[in-house]
């Protein structure tokens, strides 16, 4: 049965592993330096609402710490067993990549996590920021790294490869390849993000259910402003990154856009079904020439289409619809954020925006993930683009073996994750001491 | 000197010691996880307040091991971990579950609470059982067969032993009171199992293993080796007979040498690794591979090395620190 694949099977299982894996890290890299925010406002001011902001959010994050580093753990199992190929071509490069990772930051993180969390009474407050600071420096090091390795993945450069294994010519330019300025860039920005819309949605819910201490009003005001000034720069960042991407990886560009052929002046699909079968999508909406001018900077550019890569295209429909969630929440960011910072500014958000921001708390996970699978959907059918097929790299485990303990780990993540989003919303009810409680309903 | 010869010595050694250093630390809090349905209410907090802020950098040192297996021997950790799929899978469970249950039992809602306190114990308990088989399973070159399987089972056994003896030893360390004098007898039971388990084990794997066997029992190596197993037993006796002294003591107050049966319980470790390491290497996969063949090229190697070599001592360093700053007895465990 061609569904019991096991290439495909390690894919889904690999695919959901590191899904799952990446929702926390996502949160804990901007969230280590909102901490440091908090605590170093607390410093400057004195103002004891910094410091029960920064007690209601270590608490958030120490359970996302906790979930990110066990899920990891799992990666660095599942890196060998689903991919055996992968170290075994690349691992000149992916080895001391990831061995640099580990050294560099899991280690600094999670030891000065045992400070930053239990440590106030029994450090000075210049050493428990210091822990603050390494902890966020720790997460931020480690998203270096592995955005380090996936990039080379995408753009490989600074490397030979004979017979079928790379060796390293140039560390500058397997660090500095072309792709990874860009994707770091991205992906802190979409940490930040996802921070801001978590800190905006948590801070609305309490004050929604009547919660007026100055630290929701703090955080609130913290969080809009985050997600308000950061959208712009990652929409900025964002159009950059699509442009890196038409240079170098025009196979994922084209099904990003749905550009079965080579054409000028394509149109901005809004909407269409890409049909693998016939080449060519149905349904389609689009505003004329717009992919061209926003990717070519001419209205009349030429964008290669799939057909210039046959067999080795990834599957269109994932990408182009990972594409359009990313950027369709994306927008969503943009209108609430500013419109959300608008209103604060002339006084008090607006009740049906307090919620929409509750609703939005998670909106940062859904744009990462979805920009995840454009990005990792995109690349296929390689595993290191040029270099490496996926299909070369799968194990020799199992299907059944894959299956059972795929359909282990997908029980517990949806146990964990509704676990996770329940606890921090009953954690935001029980931070409400009875003074501060102004009504049920304000 | 010959970089591909002793480059992946240099690699086994840093290996080894990131698990033994694994060992001894998530040990102690896996152990501890294990002991939880032991204590009453108060005491599971107390019990999980003096792990509280270590867990997580604990847990480091298995993914710099597995890490270093990947990057330095990867054809191994494709076989190995192959080999192994079913008890990582099942290992990995465990440390999910008792990882995030650390956090939820305090942050969740009161009534999920004694659930969680279970999913912490029951995933300490899977992930020690499964690191023991997956041990067990290595040592026998996962050789098929009844007896190979039963001989696993008995390392998941001793191996979840020795981790309740270093978790009481720790508890014995960092805690007082009813707590302590609890931890003590746990203390007791734990050293018979454990005792017992490195017997057979010691038994065991020269009649399973000839080429070990081998190794062990030749002129003048034996007579070389037999400090390993003689200070093994002087550190049982030694815990035998100060557990009973030492709860007396504490009965009347007294609280000196409250490290000593974590002391000598670490004693323990460190000489039946080494026994262990001295019957394996230079193979990594027994009958299978030796270092020499799994390695990495040495460009990467040389690549890491340099970066390790400044790392390692740094973080051995700050590990230090973190360990002082929570030193003697654990007080609550609190943000504030």
């Amino acid at each position: 049965m061609d569904s019991l694949d096991p290439v495909i099977l390690a894919r889904i299982q690999f695919a959901a592993n590191i899904t799952f894996h990446i929702l926390f890290p996502t949160i804990s890299i901007a969230m280590g330096w909102v901490l440091l925010y908090f605590k170093a406002r607390f410093n400057r001011s004195g103002d004891e609402a910094w410091m029960d902001a920064y007690g209601f959010w270590v608490k958030i994050f120490a359970l996302t710490f906790a979930l990110g580093v066990v899920s990891g753990i799992t990666m660095s199992f599942q890196f060998g067993t689903n991919w055996p190929g992968f170290m075994q071509h690349v691992g000149n490069v992916a080895g001391p990549l990831l061995a640099y990772e580990v050294l560099t930051a899991f280690f600094l993180e999670a030891t000065f996590l045992g400070i930053m969390l239990f440590g106030r009474a029994k450090v000075s407050n210049r050493v428990h920021t210091l822990a603050t600071f390494l902890v966020a420096f720790g997460t931020t090091v480690s998203a270096f790294w592995i955005i380090v390795l996936n990039s080379w993945m995408q753009t490989p450069a600074g490397v030979e490869v004979i017979a079928g294994k790379v060796h390293v010519q140039s560390w500058l330019a397997v660090i500095f390849n072309p792709s990874m300025p860009y994707r770091l860039t991205h992906m802190l920005l979409a940490s930040g993000l996802t921070v801001a819309f978590l800190v905006a949605g948590v801070s609305a819910y309490r004050w929604l259910r009547g919660d007026r201490a100055a630290a929701v009003a703090h955080t609130l005001k913290t969080g809009v402003s985050l997600a308000a000034l950061l959208i712009p720069l990652q929409v900025l960042v964002g159009d950059m990154h699509g442009l890196n991407t038409f240079h170098h990886q025009p196979a994922k560009l084209a099904a990003i856009e749905g550009v079965w052929h080579t054409e000028r002046g394509a149109p901005l699909l809004l909407f269409a079904l890409p049909d693998e079968a016939t080449q060519s999508n149905r349904f389609e909406v689009g505003i004329p020439k717009l992919a061209s001018l926003i990717i070519t900077h001419h209205p009349d550019g030429e964008i290669r289409g799939l057909n210039e890569f046959p067999n080795a295209h990834p599957p269109v429909a994932k990408v182009f619809w990972s594409f359009r969630v990313m950027v369709g929440v994306g927008m969503l960011m943009l209108a609430v954020s500013w419109l959300a910072w608008w209103q604060l500014r002339r006084g008090q958000l607006a009740p049906w925006l307090q919620r929409g921001l509750v609703a939005m708390t998670f909106s940062g996970w859904v744009a990462t993930v979805a920009g995840w699978y454009v990005t990792e959907i995109g690349r296929q059918p390689w595993l290191v683009t040029g270099i490496l097929r996926t299909a070369d790299a799968a194990s020799t485990v199992g299907s059944g073996m894959i299956l059972s303990t795929l359909l282990m780990y997908l029980a517990l993540y949806v146990v964990l994750l509704a676990s996770y989003v329940s606890v921090v919303f009953y954690l935001a009810r029980k931070a409400a001491p009875a003074a501060n409680l102004e009504g049920a309903q304000p | 000197m010959n970089a591909e010869l002793w480059l992946p010595v240099i690699f086994a050694g840093l290996m080894a010691l990131s698990m033994l250093i694994y060992v001894v630390l998530d040990g102690y809090d896996l152990g501890v996880g294990v002991l939880l349905p032991l204590g009453n209410d108060e005491e599971r907090d107390a019990m999980i307040a003096s792990i509280g802020p270590f867990w997580d950098a604990n847990e480091t040192w298995l993914v710099l091991g597995v890490g270093l297996l990947l990057v330095a021997f990867p054809m191994a950790h494709g076989i190995i971990l192959g080999q192994l799929y079913l008890p990582v899978a099942i290992m990995l469970l465990g440390l999910i579950l008792r990882g995030v249950a650390f956090d939820f039992r305090v942050k969740a809602q009161a009534h999920h609470q004694p659930a969680w306190n279970l999913a912490f114990a029951a995933g300490s308990l899977l992930a020690s059982l499964s690191q023991g088989v997956m041990l067990g399973r290595y040592l026998t070159g996962f050789a098929p067969g009844a007896g190979a399987w039963g001989f696993a089972l008995l390392t998941g056994l001793g191996l979840t032993a020795a981790y309740v003896l270093l978790g009481a030893g720790w508890l014995i360390m960092k805690s007082s009171g009813q707590l302590q004098q609890r931890a003590t007898r746990w203390a007791q039971w734990a050293l018979a199992g454990t005792a017992l388990a490195v017997l057979l084990v010691s038994v065991a794997t020269p009649l399973a293993s000839s080429r070990i066997a081998a190794k062990w029992f030749v002129l003048p190596d034996f007579l070389l080796l037999l400090p390993l197993p003689l200070i093994s037993v002087a550190l049982f006796g030694l815990l035998a007979a100060s557990l009973p002294r030492l709860a007396a003591r504490q009965r009347a107050g007294q609280d000196a040498l409250c490290w000593l049966p974590f002391a000598c319980t670490v004693g323990i470790v460190l000489l039946a690794f080494w026994g262990l390491a001295y019957s394996v290497f230079p193979e990594i996969v027994i009958g299978q591979l030796d270092i020499w063949q799994a390695a990495s090229d040495p460009e990467a190697l040389w690549v890491i090395l340099a970066g390790a070599a400044v790392v390692l001592p740094t973080i051995i360093a700050y590990t230090v620190f973190a360990y002082r700053v929570f030193w003697g007895k654990a007080g609550k465990l609190s943000y504030s």
